[in-house]
C-alpha cells in the first residue's frame, strides 16, 4: 500500500501501527496538543517528509489548525517539507569535532556522493546534511544516518559505511 | 557506539553502574537500585530537601544553581498540578554525559525524578530527550515500561498510596529548546522560544503549574545522593560544590571521554594526567572549559585551576555543562570562533533581536574576518556587538554566543590582527562555512 494514501479500514494516511500509536499519544499527555512534536517526527520516519497530507491529519488528531501545525514544524531542525534521501546522512562540523577532521570527513561524503549539503543523490538512496552538534563529542567525528550513530570516524571509513547501507536497499 | 574510558583519579558515583547492563532493570535493583526512592517515600519530602541541600549538589546543565534550593522554591500548597521535567535535549557542543546516562543507567534518571516528585509533591515527571537521541529515547521508554510493570511507578508506587506516573519526550532538533522555559514551550507542542521570567518555573512552568526542571546529570545524581548521604557526597567535591562531576574531554586531547572526577579537580591534571595531554604531543594553544559558550582560558590560566563552579567563574569563565575541549597550537583560533557563533546564528530562535541580530552580524564579521577581508576596526566592532548582546535577551542563548566571542577576541587579539590586511591566515585552513 502506498502510505500516502488514505487506508480506508483506519481512515489515516498512516500504517495502521503508527495510526496506532498516534492513538495512544493524543491521550499520553495532560494536554493533548503535547503529542504535537513527537508525532511530526514519528510521520516522517514513515512518511519520508511532512506532506500537505501529513500535516493535515496530525491537525485534525490534534484538534489545531494545519498553519499551527506549520507554525511549530519550521522551528525544529530535524522537520523537513521535501523527501531526504532513504538513508540521511549526518555529518558533525561542530568544534569537537571539526577539531578531529569534521570538514575532512564532510568533504569525503560530498566526493563520494557527489552531492553537497542538503543534496539527495539522483536515486534517491542518500542525502547529505552538515549538521550541528549532535552530542558524541568525545568519540568525534561522528555522524548520524538516520538515527544510528557512526563514530571515531576518518575519511577512509566513508566507502564503507556507505556500502553498508547501499547493501541495506539491495536487500 | 560511545566507548567508555577510565582513570584512576575517578570517582564513580554517577557512572558507577556503567557497563554493567543496569538498563535491564533486575540488574539495576541487583545493584541497589530503587533503594532511594523507597527510603524518601519513607522520608518524605522536607527529609529530602534538607538532604539535598546538605549534599551542595548544583545544576549540571550549566548554571550550577543548587538543586536542593531551587526544590525548595516549589510552592506546598497549589491550585494547579505540579510536574518535574527532566532536560535530557542535551545540546551544548563539547557536551556528551547524559548520552551516557541515558545509555548505560536510565533508571538512576527515572528514579531521581521520581525522588524530585516526592519531595515536591507532583504526580507526574517528564523526561525530555533531544530528537537525534533516538536510540536512547528507545532505551529510556522500555525502562519507564520495565519500572511501570514493577510497580515503581504508576497509581501507588512501591505499594503506597502515593502516585507518580513518568511520561517520555522527544525533541525535533533545536538547541534553544534545553534553555528551561523553552522546554515547556516545546513540551506543550509549540515553537521552542523562551518565556520572560519571572516568574520562574518553580511558581509557573509547564502548562502553568509549579515546576522543578533539573538536568538529566542531576537528576542522575540525586539517588547516589540520596544512598550516601549527603555528607559523604558533599565531602567528595570541593566546598560548596558537591560531589562528582562528568567531564567530558574532547577535541585534541589524547584520550578523549567522559570521566567522572570530584569537583575542584584541577584542570591541567585533567587534561595532561587523565586524558593524556595534547593529541600528538603538540603544545595546548588553549581550552574550552565547559562547552561552547564558555570563554577560552589560556593554558597559563589553568595552573592552579580547579574544575568547580565558583574558582572556573572567579578565572573569568564557567563550569558550564563540563564540557572540556582542547585545543592545539596548529589551530587557527578565528576559525574556531567563527565555528562557534555559526551555531549560535544558526540556533538563535530569533526572538530576541539582540540575539537573533547579534549572532547573525558577529558571523558576517567573523565570516569576512577569516576570508581575510577584515578591516581593523572589526575587531573593536566584534567586541561592540557581543558587549551589547549580553544580559538583553529573555534567555541565556544570546549571552551564550557573545561570551566565549568576547573572550576569543581579547585573549586572541594578535591573532586576530593577523588576519588582517589579506594577510595569509598563518595557520592557512581558510575554507567557507557550509552550515546556514
Amino acid at each position: 500500500m502506498n502510505p500516502k494514501e488514505t487506508n480506508p479500514d483506519t481512515m489515516s494516511i498512516f500504517s495502521p501501527g503508527l495510526a496506532a500509536r498516534f492513538d495512544a499519544l493524543v491521550n499520553k499527555y495532560p494536554v493533548k496538543r503535547s503529542a504535537l512534536i513527537p508525532m511530526l517526527l514519528y510521520a516522517q520516519d514513515e512518511i519520508g517528509y511532512l506532506s500537505d497530507a501529513v500535516i493535515d491529519e496530525i491537525a485534525e488528531r490534534l484538534s489545531i489548525t494545519p498553519l499551527e501545525v506549520r507554525n511549530v514544524a519550521t522551528y525544529y531542525s530535524m522537520l523537513r517539507f521535501k523527501p531526504a534521501g532513504k538513508f540521511n546522512v549526518q555529518v558533525c562540523t561542530n568544534i569537537s569535532c571539526m577539531l578531529r577532521g569534521g570538514y575532512e570527513l564532510l568533504e569525503r561524503f560530498q566526493d563520494e556522493l557527489g552531492i553537497g549539503h542538503k543534496g539527495v543523490t539522483p536515486d534517491g538512496v542518500f542525502s547529505l546534511e552538515e549538521v550541528e552538534c549532535i552530542g558524541v563529542c568525545c568519540w568525534a567525528p561522528a555522524i548520524q544516518v538516520n538515527y544510528a550513530f557512526h563514530d571515531e570516524l576518518t575519511p577512509n571509513d566513508v566507502p564503507r559505511i556507505l556500502d553498508q547501507y547501499r547493501t541495506q536497499v539491495q536487500k | 557506539m560511545p566507548r567508555l574510558v577510565s582513570h584512576p583519579d575517578e570517582v564513580k558515583i554517577v557512572t558507577r553502574r556503567f557497563g554493567q547492563g543496569a538498563a535491564n532493570i533486575d540488574r539495576y535493583i541487583e545493584l541497589g537500585g530503587y533503594e532511594a526512592a523507597k527510603k524518601c517515600l519513607a522520608q518524605g519530602p522536607d527529609w529530602i530537601i534538607t538532604e539535598m541541600k546538605a549534599s551542595n549538589l548544583r545544576g549540571r546543565g550549566g548554571a550550577g544553581f543548587p538543586a536542593g534550593l531551587k526544590w525548595s522554591f516549589v510552592p506546598k500548597q497549589s491550585s494547579k498540578p505540579k510536574y518535574v521535567l527532566v532536560n535530557g535535549d542535551e545540546s551544548e557542543p563539547g557536551t556528551c554525559k547524559d548520552h551516557l546516562i541515558f545509555l548505560h543507567d536510565p533508571h538512576a534518571v527515572i528514579e531521581g525524578t521520581i525522588i524530585a516528585g516526592l519531595a515536591i509533591g507532583a504526580k507526574v515527571g517528564f523526561i525530555y530527550l533531544r530528537g537525534e537521541y533516538r536510540y536512547l529515547l528507545e532505551i529510556v521508554e522500555k525502562a519507564v515500561a520495565d519500572a511501570y510493570t514493577k510497580g515503581f511507578l504508576g497509581k501507588s508506587i512501591f505499594g503506597s498510596e502515593t502516585e507518580f506516573q513518568v511520561i517520555t519526550q522527544t525533541g525535533a532538533g533545536a538547541y534553544e529548546v534545553g534553555e528551561e522555559s523553552a522546554l515547556m514551550e516545546s513540551l506543550e507542542g509549540k515553537r521552542g522560544v523562551p518565556r520572560i521570567k519571572p516568574p520562574f518555573p518553580a511558581v509557573v512552568g509547564l502548562y502553568g503549574g509549579p515546576t522543578v526542571i533539573n538536568n538529566a546529570e542531576t537528576i542522575a545524581t540525586v539517588p547516589h545522593v540520596i544512598t550516601m548521604g549527603a555528607a559523604a557526597y558533599a565531602a567528595v567535591g570541593s566546598e560548596r560544590n558537591g560531589g562528582t562531576r562528568l567531564f567530558g574531554l574532547s577535541g585534541h586531547i589524547e584520550r578523549p571521554g567522559v570521566y567522572e572526577l570530584p569537583m575542584g579537580y584541577n584542570l591541567k591534571k585533567m587534561i595532561y594526567e587523565v586524558g593524556g595531554g595534547v593529541r600528538g604531543g603538540r603544545k595546548l594553544k588553549a581550552v574550552v572549559p565547559g562547552g561552547s559558550s564558555t570563554p577560552v582560558l589560556l593554558p597559563e590560566e589553568i595552573e592552579n585551576l580547579g574544575m568547580d563552579f565558583d574558582q572556573v567563574g572567579k578565572a573569568g569563565s564557567m563550569l558550564g555543562s563540563g564540557g572540556v575541549v582542547v585545543i592545539d597550537d596548529q589551530t587557527c583560533i578565528v576559525e574556531f570562533a567563527l565555528r562557534t557563533i555559526s551555531f549560535y546564528q544558526h540556533e538563535s530562535c530569533g526572538w530576541c533581536i539582540p540575539c537573533r541580530e547579534g549572532t547573525d552580524w558577529l558571523k558576517k564579521t567573523l565570516t569576512r574576518f577569516h576570508a581575510g577581508f577584515g578591516v581593523a576596526k572589526d575587531i573593536d566592532n566584534i567586541r561592540y556587538l557581543a558587549e551589547n548582546m549580553m544580559g538583553r535577551t529573555f534567555c541565556p542563548l544570546g549571552d551564550a554566543a557573545a561570551m566565549p566571542t568576547l573572550g576569543f577576541v581579547k585573549k586572541f587579539r594578535k591573532e586576530f590582527e593577523d588576519h588582517l590586511d589579506g594577510k595569509p591566515c598563518p595557520f592557512a585552513k581558510h575554507v567557507e562555512m557550509a552550515v546556514v
